[in-house]
């Protein structure tokens, strides 16, 4: 049924049609909207058979997940920036034990500075521990991508977070379609566990493996990936065919026809740049882009595929890798390997910055002169930056730097954006 | 589970169960059909306090819940010396997932039985000292105050015996480890520092709590099986020496034990709803010096010139307990 | 694609307006995009919230930088927030008070702005005396309804009794609709003065 929806809600109900047996919540913004809405439906009974067990941390929250996954039942819980840096070592657990457990990020930046708005700095920490991570970039995709996330995390036993951007999905009002509870029933079958703690036949989950095993234990993860490489587009295509559209996969091209600058990114900003993509394809620029959804895996053939024919390549990223550039960078240079296209990073967004279409025209004008650098940050405010600095040359005691900053540029109040 | 049978090696102490009782008076690990839950084989330091209490602990555990039981377990020396793999002394479903979370992970099997209306399994979380009143503190508390349906198993040896003997909030004041050594002006383990679990886990009103010692096998499956019985949040801290970290001999586990009851320093007692119900009076009760003198760790307090203050000062605490939890035998 | 901004303070229902407008553009067929500017949640905070509607996919994810209407939930923001920021000069703009744009201290927007794109409306009055509470937001749409005719009275009416059920969503109903035919009266006497 076609609604108008937050895009949490949407989430929530798409989760409840999942039938997850046991929810596991934590507070933390932006993802608390969608554990409310489900706390709500387990109360009223319209999500039936499920525990919904408010925790007193994150780490508890996955850890809860953790041992209901590994008694059987399906599992879910969802978190976001401090939050799922406070849960970590569960994260790299959970995987580690191939526990297929769904959990949402909605996507947020990391302190200090403490900051509540959104970028990827969370999900992109936690890149490395062996979760698969698919990236929406609508909330009708946030929800779809997790009835997807379900069927393979548990075809693979391996946990899966679907990143959603918080704020600008979770909190954004629009029309979503909420799949028919039948059809997830038959696109969805109940979760049959490949271990599970039984009575009948007990088993020790999670002893020690020293040297002469722990790389093939590791390898093996590796090779749920590369199974997830083939299984993502598979179910994908057998979702579009149920339930008649297009939602996940791994990348999403957009006008690649010709184009020599392609743009690639991941999440909601793809919306913004499709929409500038559209404009300076008006004004005859060869312009596309690629969204990329499953960032782990990393489709390195799909990407190489989608990307070789261009000249140059700007990669828009939410995320910094202090001191290196961008992580989304590291994956899509790698699949250009041998290629010589020329591979710009811009980091942009961070901490909620909003990342305008006047911003993006500006960037990939500057692109097709071959004006930008290898790193480059969008919007970044150098006149700030230069005054800090001056400052800590000055004096010793300079200073907390964010208090600083933040006296340099006065009230933010009036700002739209 | 197979039938093996028992070689009763330690006739003469408490631990084997009066075999001159009846037999409905025996403990479980007197009954040659034992479960063995934690099975023989294992990599545990001879005279493993924490071994011996785990398997008292979990075969009572199995005979009340009618052998349906999985355990969740902390990351610690009853984790790595139980499952080396490929081998497991475990003959439960039983899973480690971290050092601190085994409350929470229990909670989450808990929660997957009840789904799926299997509430006849009965779920166990146990750990060490470490992982339960230090870093598993606040998966535990909020184990607690959920009133969720797990047995949790503190075996307190009162330091971080895995990593090398390192000092945990359940060191005693004056004890050496790695991190509070036997130098300087006041050696070992600081006085006024650490806290009491069990009285903690009475501050969350859960249906019961108890405390129990290797020493005293009769007392320590009445209090698992009573525990059993019940549904909720249960907490048992069960005392457990370790000779590498104690500097006790193995043969002399049981017997440091029974002087860390007899003197007043473990005192046992139980509690439901947050209040305590029962405590059991000391048999025969002795001075600290008896327990510490047993331990290289307090070795430091004896020697040439005894350090009498600070003897007299753990005294002090031993008389405390003995005032407060009524462990003075009846006249 | 029409944009609106929405400005007031934390408490006075400015997300939830810019969620009634949106579900009132999706009844009418069209596409609508609500959202807010997500500040932290405190009372009495600056708080803005944008609405998009369009009928094509909304795909652009930016603020709303270059309003064609703006919604002043609370007046003491005029001259404390960049309020007309990117508004362009055929802009709709609807102000909640009972004053008028000259006593508001904004003559000048009568001299940028075509006067039949201007309006005031004491919301909080209606709102009180509709509803009881000083919840001004469903007064304001009702008359953004009769000021712009981006949206229609009946849709909005339905988006605001999905958002508040029983005598909650009547009351809002009501003062909607007595805020509705206010301004409508009022852009018909500017007409005609």
């Amino acid at each position: 049924m076609l609604q108008q929806l937050e895009g949490s809600r949407a989430i929530a109900q798409g989760i409840a049609l999942c039938k997850p047996e046991v929810v596991c919540a934590y507070p933390i913004t932006p993802q608390t909207h969608i554990v409310e809405a489900l706390a709500e439906m387990v109360r009223t009974g319209e999500l039936a058979n499920c525990e919904f067990i408010n925790v007193e941390s994150e780490f508890a929250a996955l850890s809860v997940a953790i041992g209901a996954s590994a008694a059987g039942a399906r599992s879910y819980t969802a978190t976001a920036s401090q939050g799922l840096l406070y849960m970590c070592e569960a994260v790299y657990n959970a995987a580690g034990l191939g526990l297929p457990i769904v959990m949402t990020i909605g996507n947020r930046a990391i302190g200090a500075p403490i900051n509540i708005w959104n970028d990827h700095s969370d999900s992109m920490a936690m890149r490395d521990a062996g979760w698969i991570q698919l990236y929406a970039e609508t909330n009708q995709e946030a929800l779809d991508l997790h009835i997807q996330a379900f069927k393979l995390a548990e075809a693979l036993s391996c946990p899966v977070m679907v990143c959603v951007d918080g704020f600008i999905l979770t909190h954004a009002y629009e029309r979503i379609e909420i799949p028919d509870k039948r059809d997830v029933d038959a696109f969805l079958p109940p979760y049959d566990p490949v271990q599970v703690l039984d009575c009948n036949d007990p088993v020790s989950i999670g002893a020690m493996v020293g040297p002469e095993a722990f790389a093939e234990v590791k390898y093996l993860q590796h090779r749920k990936q590369l199974r997830a490489l083939e299984l993502i587009p598979e179910i994908a295509s057998a979702f579009s065919a149920r339930f008649k559209r297009d939602s996940g996969g791994l990348v999403k091209p957009y006008r690649l026809e010709d184009a020599e600058t392609i743009v690639v990114a991941l999440g909601s900003m793809n919306g913004t740049i499709k929409d500038v993509i559209d404009e300076m394809r008006n004004e005859g620029h060869a312009m596309g882009s690629l969204a990329i959804v499953s960032f782990r895996p990393f489709p390195l053939d799909e990407v190489r595929a989608a990307l070789v024919d261009a000249k140059r390549i700007v990669i828009l990223e939410k995320s910094l890798s202090v001191g290196l550039g961008g992580p989304l960078s590291d994956g899509v240079r790698k699949s250009l390997s041998g290629t010589g296209i020329k591979g710009h990073t811009v980091i942009a967004g961070l901490g909620g910055r909003a990342i305008t279409r006047k911003s993006l025209m500006d960037l990939f004008v500057k692109a097709e002169k071959d004006e930008l650098e290898l790193l480059n940050f969008l919007d970044l405010d150098l006149d700030i930056v230069n005054g800090q600095l001056e400052r800590e040359k000055e004096t010793r005691r300079s200073g907390p730097v964010a208090e600083n900053v933040l006296k340099s540029i006065g009230t933010v109040a009036s700002r739209i954006a | 589970m197979s039938l093996q049978p028992i070689k009763f090696y330690q006739t003469g102490t408490f631990t084997v169960g009066n075999r001159l009782l009846d037999e409905s008076q025996r403990t479980v690990q007197a009954n040659m059909r034992r479960t063995n839950s934690l099975n023989s084989g294992h990599r545990a330091c001879q005279g493993c306090g924490e071994a011996l209490g785990a398997r008292y602990a979990i075969d009572a555990a199995m005979q009340a819940a009618g052998n349906r039981l999985i355990a969740a377990n902390a990351t610690g020396c009853l984790e790595v010396f139980s499952t080396p793999y490929p081998e497991t002394s475990w003959q439960i479903p039983w899973m480690h997932s971290l050092f601190g979370n085994a409350a929470s992970v229990a909670t989450g099997i808990a929660a997957a039985l009840k789904v799926k209306g299997r509430q006849d399994v009965r779920v166990i979380a146990q750990g060490g000292d470490g992982g339960t009143t230090d870093i598993g503190f606040a998966c535990l508390s909020g184990m607690f105050e959920r009133n969720d349906d797990v047995l949790y198993i503190c075996y307190d040896n009162e330091a971080y015996m895995n990593t090398g003997v390192q000092r945990s909030s359940a060191t005693p004041p004056a004890a050496r480890t790695a991190t509070t050594p036997a130098a300087g002006a006041h050696p070992g383990n600081i006085f006024g520092t650490g806290k009491n679990v069990p009285l903690i886990a009475m501050a969350h009103r859960i249906p019961y709590v108890a405390t129990a010692s290797v020493a005293n096998l009769h007392d320590l499956e009445a209090k698992v099986k009573k525990a059993m019985a019940i549904h909720g949040a249960r907490y048992i801290h069960i005392h457990v020496p370790c000779p590498l970290g104690w500097g006790s001999h193995p043969s002399d586990t049981l017997k440091v034990a029974r002087f860390a009851v007899e003197s007043g320093l473990f005192p046992l007692f139980e509690a439901e709803h947050g209040e305590i119900t029962a405590s059991q009076p000391l048999r025969k009760k002795a001075p600290v010096e008896a327990y510490l003198k047993l331990q290289k760790r307090f070795a430091h307090l004896f020697g040439e010139k005894p350090d009498r203050d600070t003897i007299a000062m753990i005294q002090a605490i031993a008389d405390r307990n003995i005032e407060k939890f009524g462990l003075d035998s009846p006249p | 694609m029409f944009q609106v901004r929405i400005h007031g303070r934390g408490g006075q229902g400015v997300v939830t307006g810019a969620e009634m407008l949106s579900v009132a553009a999706f009844l009418e067929g069209k596409h609508s995009q609500a959202f807010p500017s997500f500040g932290s949640e405190r009372m009495g905070a600056p708080v803005v919230a944008f609405c998009r509607i369009s009928d094509h996919e909304i795909r652009l994810r930016e603020p709303v930088m270059e309003p064609d209407a703006l919604i002043v939930q609370d007046p003491t923001l005029l001259h404390q927030v960049d309020l007309f920021s990117g508004l362009s000069k055929s802009g709709f703009i609807l102000v909640n008070s009972g004053k008028s744009f000259a006593e508001l201290g904004l003559e000048s927007l009568l001299h940028t702005h075509p006067i039949n794109r201007l309006a005031t409306l004491p919301a909080t009055e209606i709102a009180l005396k509709h509803i009881g509470r000083p919840l001004p937001n469903a007064a304001l749409l009702g008359g953004f309804s009769a000021l712009s005719g981006e949206i229609g009275i009946d849709a909005l009416l339905e988006a605001i009794g999905d958002k508040f059920r029983g005598k909650t969503g009547m009351d809002n109903k009501d003062a909607a609709n007595a805020a509705f035919h206010l301004v409508q009266e009022k852009m018909r006497h500017a007409a005609t003065a």
